[in-house]
């Protein structure tokens, strides 16, 4: 083979090795929702259960954003911040609840929309919430009211 | 008399001088590497044998890795009602694992093996004295370049065999089982992480290319003069590359510490 043929067989290479390198570095590993987003919005729970970053956020079923961070605010509740398309008119009594896909599948987040007029701006906080079902828990209590009624008995 | 102990001290020592030969072996590589002139011309070459030449293994290999976990990882999260999960599944296990690990084991096969061979026989025929005579080093001239495009070469094969792994989880997963696309994408996307999951994988890749390479060249390059040391280099090279391979990958990952 002619060594400039060879050359450019190696270029080649190089090229898609390094295409296969960023392909993996900024969309396999990248944001997992990749529509607009814009609006960002923070809910404070007290349980989150094993929601994560970058899960996604739906209203209705339909994605319209990711959990942006997750963390801690000075009352040592869970502050979690949602990153929701900027075109969407959201009311101010919107509400969040965390879901789980499945029984065992990942957590999510659902918005549900309310009937107010006024809207929610970037930054707000929503105050209608409900926290993480976490299985253990309710079957610790379900354990605990079944033995509360055979002690009645 | 046989003295069983001083037979084992015996090989431990040897043991250890051989580490030691590899050692110097790969500083005399090292020094190579910065010593002018860069042998461009020579690099390109090997770039062509050790990376152009191992793209059709590397593609068919991860295209039937990538196939296989699809099917294997969608049998067992079909009983959890867990699908949607099967990019995950793919992904991490070829980005963590098999990715780095095989496609050093296929190169070791496709390119360690020949290059461990041509410099062998280029020492049975006395070529690389040849080159000493025209005051030309060897392991500047022959070794050095070769190494190289091991390293170079080594993790851009294993990207090459993620992605192509990745296609395949896909064509079965969504394709022929019926995953929902969107879900096979999304677990992917929302488990594979930059910091903890790519960039030790390349890691592990370069360090991969760095060991089989300089083994390939080692083994080569002490080669015994005759036919049966060519033979005996060749094989040393795929045994000893691919174990190395194998334990390193163990140690690298320990090291880096298992996320949950």
């Amino acid at each position: 083979m002619k060594p400039r043929a060879r050359d450019f067989l190696v270029g080649l290479f190089l090229i898609a090795g390094i295409a296969a390198i960023a392909l993996l570095s900024l969309s396999v590993a990248g944001s997992a929702y990749r529509g607009p987003g814009g609006l960002e919005l923070v809910v404070t729970f007290d349980q989150i259960g094993g929601l994560k970053p970058r899960a996604p956020v739906v209203i209705g079923g339909v994605k319209v954003g990711q959990v942006r961070s997750i963390g801690l605010d000075d009352d040592l509740r869970a502050r979690v911040v949602l990153d929701v398309d900027q075109r969407l008119k959201l009311p101010t009594d919107t509400s969040a609840v965390i879901l789980t896909a499945g029984v065992l599948g990942d957590q999510y987040v659902e918005l549900s929309p309310g009937g107010e007029t006024t809207l929610l701006k970037s930054g707000d906080e929503i105050q209608f919430k409900q926290d993480a079902f976490v299985l253990e828990r309710m079957i610790g209590k379900l354990i605990q009211n079944l033995g509360a009624e055979d002690d009645k008995k | 008399v046989r003295d069983p102990i001083a037979d084992f001290g015996a090989k431990g020592i040897g043991a250890v001088h051989g580490l030691g030969r590899f050692g110097a072996f790969a500083a005399r590589v090292a020094v190579a590497l910065v010593t002018p002139p860069a042998r461009l011309r020579r690099t390109l070459d090997e770039l062509h044998d050790v990376g152009v030449l191992s793209l059709a293994v590397i593609g068919v290999s991860g295209l039937a890795v990538g196939m296989v976990l699809g099917l294997q990882g969608y049998n067992t999260l079909v009983r959890f009602g867990a699908e949607e999960s099967l990019g995950a599944v793919v992904g991490l296990s070829l980005i963590r694992e098999l990715g780095p690990v095989l496609s050093a084991l296929l190169v070791t096969g496709r390119a360690a093996s020949a290059a461990a061979a041509e410099i062998a026989s280029m020492g049975v025929t006395e070529q690389l004295d040849g080159l000493r005579m025209m005051s030309i080093e060897p392991v500047h001239f022959v070794v050095a370049p070769k190494v190289v495009a091991f390293v170079v070469c080594m993790p851009l094969l294993s990207a090459l065999f993620i992605v192509l792994g990745l296609a395949g989880g896909y064509l079965v997963g969504v394709l022929f089982l019926g995953v929902d696309a969107g879900g096979y994408v999304s677990s992917l996307q929302q488990t594979v992480e930059l910091g903890e999951d790519v960039v030790p994988s390349l890691v592990k890749s370069v360090v991969f290319g760095v060991l089989v390479g300089l083994i390939a060249a080692y083994r080569g390059f002490h080669a015994e003069p005759h036919s049966a040391g060519v033979s005996r280099a060749t094989t040393s090279t795929v045994v000893v590359a691919s174990v190395t391979t194998l334990i390193v990958d163990y140690f690298l990952t320990a090291l880096w510490g298992v996320n949950p």
